[in-house]
């Protein structure tokens, strides 16, 4: 992988869990700046435990997490978003019974002072236009493409540099995928950094640039996304791949 | 017409015509529908505070009776030893505020029927102080001639006087819960309701929130126990029983829980319709609690529920009356379409 100035994010030797159940056992990796990169791993590897211990939700008992240079290590959800990292969670996280507009509203909860949140929001109605036609009906009558999109709108609503997404594509049609990751690559494009969690990790590897292999909350691999996708240990593991094509 | 009915406009014509309507009331009614009234008011912010916690926090909270009687016990034994009535009134919000904020520790390890059975037992708690400790209390006797403020020369202690001194206080004290529930405070409130693990990842701090959800509604209910003990002048332990509790929890329930307007009606239909009632005696509180188990069966949202539900039908039909319309222009246009894209 890259150089060490080029790191934005990196994991050193992370121990985390819930109560005696210990999940990350030294989980180490780097991420570079404007990436995508994927993490796959096989169920219980920690995929998700490492986004939450990123994102201050899960407490690191030992172990540093640094952001462009920054100790985070613990730091709440809103320094975290403060500094610039947002967090998509796995599954629906619209809250069903507000409005759309009332929804984007919470996106800015933890905006700065000084930031325009209503500015905002009208950019983000730009960007997407079905967020304005729908802007006062409950998010709960969305479809669930138009449901991600309002996420990660909500998301991108304080101009994150790190996004953390989990799962983005679970649920949704394949035409929605493709779009949700037309706009991941778009956000690359502008110096936003991706790292994300993937079960259809064939298409994610495809638009990345880096993949970690997770097993048992160590980094089992650390490669570029093209790598791994060749690696016949993990075309037979976790893409799908049966023996004999991964083989030959 | 729908449009309207959902409009600020609408609402805030509403708000103003029912000020409106509670300056003249005095004009037209004897002492004792005034009392009436005022005893709506002071029921209604008690409501609005549990309806902060509640309604729009989504912490359940049995003690917002207890927390009226240690607003009135504060104010009425300050201004009986001669202090000033607006410190007193201060000192009841501080301190159910203070007492809020500590009930509200048990919420951050647990919810729902559990936490209803922590607030119960502080309710029982208080009422056991309020009953037992004489030297502070007066005990079973409870506290009497509870003097009516004079503030800047305006003597208050006449139940027109007295009146607007409630419905005063009621505005600034509502106005101060709408300002809340509109700022980013009511906004993490209901994210915190609706979800907290969503919220926490929106930087909504959740335990604070939590914390200060339980405070807020507290300390209104406080101010709410403070403006009670002037209007009645004597109460006893038993006027905040668990009897209150409960009744407050129906009235945010009753009225709508999580709308601003809701606590108003609830009280209303607490505190007034016993009165309208009366003509059926006895069986009043067989209508009532029939009435209650209809609304909750058919209309759980309360009943700004009601009325909301009822709008958003007449729109949906309207939608949908204008939708058949135009698919039939458009079936008119393309005939046979249909049949002649499948083969």
């Amino acid at each position: 992988m890259d150089t060490e100035h080029n790191t934005v994010l990196a994991l050193d030797n992370i121990v985390a869990g819930y109560g005696a159940m210990t999940i990350l056992n030294g989980t180490t990796f780097n991420v570079r700046r404007a990436t995508i990169t994927t993490v796959i791993g096989p169920n219980g590897a920690g995929k998700s435990t490492v986004f939450k211990t990123i994102f201050g939700m899960l407490k690191a008992r030992t172990g540093t997490i640094t952001f462009d240079g920054a100790d985070i290590t613990n730091n709440t959800p809103r320094q975290l978003l403060e500094r610039g990292i947002c967090y998509v969670p796995q599954g629906r996280n619209i809250f069903p019974e507000l409005t759309v507009r009332h929804n984007l509203e919470l996106g800015g909860f933890a905006a700065p002072s000084g930031i325009n949140i209503d500015e905002r929001i009208e950019a983000a109605m730009v960007r997407f236009p079905i967020l304005r036609q729908k802007a006062d009906v409950q998010a709960s009558t969305l479809s669930g493409g138009q449901q991600k999109l309002l996420e990660i709108a909500r998301g991108l609503l304080l101009d994150p540099t790190l996004i953390l997404i989990d799962e983005p594509s679970i649920g949704l049609s394949p035409l929605m995928v493709q779009e949700t990751f037309d706009i991941l690559k778009d956000l690359r494009a502008k110096g936003v950094t991706i790292l994300m969690v993937e079960q259809n990790a064939k298409s994610a590897l495809q638009i990345s640039d880096d993949g970690l292999v997770l097993e048992l909350g160590r980094t089992r691999m650390a490669e570029t996304a093209e790598t791994l996708l060749n690696d016949p240990r993990v075309g037979q593991l976790f893409l799908g791949g049966a023996m004999e094509p991964a083989a030959a | 017409m729908m449009d309207f009915l959902t409009s600020r406009a609408f609402k805030g014509t509403v708000f103003v015509l029912l000020v409106a309507g509670l300056i003249i009331l005095p004009f037209f009614l004897r002492p004792f529908g005034l009392l009436l009234v005022a005893m709506w008011m002071v029921h209604a912010v008690a409501a609005l505070g549990l309806n902060l916690t509640l309604g729009y926090a989504g912490q359940i909270s049995m003690a917002q009776g207890a927390f009226v009687g240690i607003g009135a016990y504060c104010t009425g034994l300050m201004t009986l030893a001669g202090v000033p009535y607006p410190v007193a009134f201060l000192c009841s919000g501080a301190l159910c505020f203070a007492i809020g904020w500590i009930l509200g520790y048990p919420a951050l390890r647990v919810q729902h029927h559990y936490l209803a059975f922590v607030t119960l037992a502080f309710s029982t708690l208080v009422f056991l102080v309020m009953r037992n400790e004489e030297w502070l209390t007066n005990g079973i006797y409870g506290l009497t001639d509870i003097p009516r403020p004079i503030l800047f020369g305006w003597n208050t202690g006449k139940a027109k006087d007295f009146y607007f001194f409630t419905l005063l206080m009621t505005s600034i004290l509502a106005f101060c819960v709408w300002w809340i529930i509109r700022s980013p405070w009511g906004r993490a409130f209901v994210a915190l309701r609706e979800n907290p693990v969503r919220a926490l990842s929106l930087g909504v701090d959740t335990r604070r929130y939590t914390l200060m959800a339980f405070a807020m509604g507290s300390s209104i209910g406080g101010f709410a126990g403070a403006l009670y003990a002037p209007l009645v002048q004597f109460f006893e332990p038993n006027s905040f029983s668990l009897t209150l509790s409960l009744k407050l929890l129906l009235m945010v329930i009753v009225g709508g829980a999580g709308t601003f307007f809701g606590p108003f009606i609830g009280a209303a239909t607490e505190v007034l319709l016993p009165e309208w009632l009366r003509i059926a005696q006895g069986y009043y509180l067989i209508i009532y609690a029939m009435l209650v188990m209809v609304l909750m069966m058919f209309c759980p949202t309360g009943i700004i529920g009601l009325g909301e539900r009822l709008i958003s039908h007449l729109r949906q039909k309207k939608i949908s009356s204008e939708r058949s319309a135009q698919a039939q222009v458009m079936g008119a246009d393309k005939p046979g379409q249909k049949e002649g894209a499948g083969q």
